[in-house]
């Protein structure tokens, strides 16, 4: 096995997936010569050619649109949104369309699509490179969302997200794009199946639950929680819809106690909506109020990006409070 | 104006090779007037060249410039009244100095810092200027289209006589938003003049590939704008095509303006240009360079010598160092900017939050920082 960081990753998935599947197309914006503002396509192009890995016009909405009707007519495109805070001029495309097809059509179409897009802060890139908008596309009936945390399950879950019948947004949390290294296959074909969460910190005290680059600040705290006798189980959701309730309701039933931690702002974020699952179906084992630690309610800050970010610093003492409760 | 072969035919040119000028397209500035112009150009060039190394020396985090478009930026901003307004793009920092952002306030938002106007809020470059009737820079490409739109619209319905230009990229016009910003400006016939840079490149896209269009102006058919296009690396041509084309505006005749201009840098500091450009094309691009240009005419009319352009550098990098210095003494945003402006009034959640905010251990090393 190769260590590899995410974005080599990703770019092996997408090789597989083009070597085994012809109908598989990628389009963006500088996704072609260029490989990628963060080189996740680079080299693609070589491979497989100006016919099948496209620099698009910087049209967002016309990227999707015309994603969803290749896949109509029979393709299965990998659009790529440079940068999730670009996701919006395609929102209508996505919502109103992607999401609904198949509804709508009576099971007749799908837009069969993986929407690959970069997410989430930690790199210097104030309000329009950092923010995490999968709050908005969880409350669209119809779409699935993954976030990875790490270059094997990216890999993994990517070829299952495109395997899978429905259209999947793939939410890249950037900060790790580099920074988190692990063993893949090389060039093997593999799934990570979807709405499978995986417990990567067993513990019986206190419930953390995160996704992505936030996952590792969950992880650090825990790991200083145990200092302070206090033992967390940490559960990574890899996908986020549908959400794994059965493995977050078990691990709760045990520990009575759950930190939800994200990046987006806090009022109606998903942790929102975890919390409220879990005392919809976990109430009885509650020994503490659910707590979330997140982004505050604020657009994405530059300067104080760290400040705003849910680091370890931040959920140790949300730990501490819950487990004491 | 008839007919897309027009569009195509006519660039308005006024610096002729041999520095010359075109007698019909002269705009008949002053000596003086010309000199501070150059300056002004030479001034933003030094200072694009300074934060590139203090972005690479890591002192701050990004930069956004306009090498190679200084001519298109600074000569269409010279061309406005007082009264009229500018709608940024992200490279038109030439034109919020030469509206009279203290170039003090420009680098503490370079480097995000307590001073910074913004706040620390945005990355660099990404500037709000009300006072010099400048607008607000966005990241999202092609917003500020429509905005500009609407501003002059406003204006035009209170019988009020501005005129607002608006700056994006020849990639932009691929964006929803230049399809109804230049849609709405036909309809409402507002006083508004669309300034497309056409610098070649959108990022690692070129502009074949961004548009079937043989040009960028021809869009303005489609639209019911006039079309013009502009040598862009003449600074005296950008500034008689933009008070032509608020001439226009300004009697319910709104312009798209293509200026033809390089980019002769990477995107930005976060781009390598290298991975998708030769060497040869960039070479090219450089003997078009708009400060040479300027320049040898101004030598000619004998207002401009070698001696002048090396005095003028070294003040100009005394006032970026102490500008620099100064920002770096600054210190960062307090954590209460952080809370305010969301809304006018700091609601409950976000009182609680700040509380919270509080208690938190404080996070290291800020950004720009
Ligand atoms: C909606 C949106 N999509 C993508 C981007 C990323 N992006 C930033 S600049 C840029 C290229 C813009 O090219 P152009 O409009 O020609 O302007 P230039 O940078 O050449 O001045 C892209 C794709 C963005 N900022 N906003
Ligand atoms: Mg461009």
């Amino acid at each position: 096995m190769t260590q590899m960081n995410m974005v080599k990753a990703i770019n092996d998935a997408l090789r597989v997936a083009m070597r085994q599947d012809s109908r598989v197309v990628v389009l963006g914006e500088d996704v072609g010569k260029v490989g990628g503002v963060f080189r996740v396509t680079e080299g693609l192009i070589n491979e497989f050619g100006a016919e099948r890995v496209f620099d698009t016009p910087l049209s967002e909405g016309g990227i999707i649109g015309t994603a969803v009707g290749m896949a109509l007519y029979g393709l299965v495109p990998v659009p790529e949104i440079q940068f999730a805070d670009f996701i919006f001029p395609a929102f209508d495309q996505i919502v109103s369309e992607v999401a609904k097809f198949r509804y709508r059509s009576g099971g007749e179409y799908t837009s069969k699509m993986v929407i690959r897009t970069p997410v989430g802060g930690g790199i210097r890139g104030g309000h329009y490179h950092s923010q995490s908008p999968e709050a908005y596309f969880i409350h669209t009936p119809g779409l699935k969302i993954v976030c990875p945390s790490n270059p094997y399950d990216a890999k993994g879950l990517f070829l299952a997200s495109l395997r899978d019948p429905d259209p999947v947004l793939f939410f890249e949390p950037k900060r790790i794009y580099r920074a988190a290294r692990s063993d893949v296959p090389e060039g093997e074909d593999y799934t990570v199946p979807l709405s499978v969460a995986k417990v990567v910190r067993p513990g019986n005290h206190v419930t953390v639950i995160a996704w992505g680059a936030m996952l590792y600040e969950a992880i650090e705290a825990s790991n200083k929680a145990a200092e302070q006798g206090i033992d967390c189980e940490v559960i990574d959701l890899r996908t986020l819809w549908p959400v794994d309730i059965d493995t977050i309701v078990n691990s709760v039933k045990k520990t009575g106690r759950v930190v939800v931690v994200h990046e987006a702002p806090k009022s109606c974020g998903f942790g929102a909506e975890l919390v409220s699952l879990i005392n919809e179906k976990a109430f009885d084992y509650l020994e503490a109020p659910p707590t979330r630690v997140t982004g505050w309610d604020t657009p994405f800050p530059y300067t104080l990006e760290n400040d705003y970010l849910p680091l370890a610093g931040r959920i140790l003492p949300a730990i501490a409070r819950v487990a004491k409760y | 104006m008839s007919g897309p072969e027009f569009v195509l035919g006519d660039v308005v040119k006024v610096l002729e090779p041999d520095s010359t000028v075109h007698p019909d397209n002269d705009p008949g500035l002053s000596p003086e007037r010309c000199v501070a112009l150059y300056e002004h150009m030479v001034m933003t060039r030094v200072l694009d060249e300074r934060l590139v190394t203090l972005q690479r020396q890591g002192r701050i985090g990004f930069h956004i410039g306009s090498m190679g478009e200084e001519a298109t930026v600074i000569g269409t901003a010279a061309a406005l009244d007082e009264t009229d307004w500018l709608f940024p793009c992200y490279r038109e920092f030439g034109a919020l100095l030469l509206r009279g952002m203290p170039l003090q306030s420009y680098m503490d938002n370079m480097y995000g810092n307590g001073n910074d106007p913004v706040k620390g809020r945005q990355m660099p470059d990404h500037y709000s200027a009300k006072p010099y009737r400048f607008g607000s820079v966005s990241s999202p490409i092609g917003t500020q289209i429509t905005q500009a739109v609407g501003f002059a619209w406003a204006a035009k319905l209170r019988g009020e006589k501005l005129a607002a230009i608006v700056y994006f990229g020849e990639g932009a016009t691929s964006s929803n938003e230049f399809h109804c910003g230049a849609n709405f400006a036909g309809v409402y016939k507002t006083p508004t003049v669309l300034i497309c840079r056409n610098n070649g490149w959108a990022i690692s896209v070129p502009a074949e590939k961004q548009s079937a269009s043989e040009t960028f102006a021809q869009k303005a058919f489609a639209y019911g704008l006039v079309p013009m296009r502009v040598d862009g690396n003449d600074l005296l041509a950008v500034y008689k095509a933009t008070r032509d084309a608020l001439a226009l505006a300004r009697a319910g005749k709104p312009v798209l303006l293509e200026c033809l201009t390089h980019r002769l840098s990477g995107h930005s500091t976060s781009d390598d240009p290298t991975r998708y450009r030769g060497q040869e094309e960039m070479a090219a691009e450089r003997a078009q360079d708009p400060l040479p240009r300027m320049r040898a005419y101004l030598e000619k009319k004998g207002l401009w010598s070698e001696q002048k352009q090396q005095a003028f550098i070294a003040k100009v990098d005394a006032e970026v160092k102490l500008a620099v210095e100064a920002a770096e003494k600054a210190p960062a945003p307090v954590l209460d900017t952080m809370f305010d402006d969301v809304f006018e009034q700091r609601p409950w959640h976000l009182r609680e939050q700040y509380e919270e905010s509080l208690h938190a251990p404080r996070a290291q090393g800020h950004g720009g920082h």
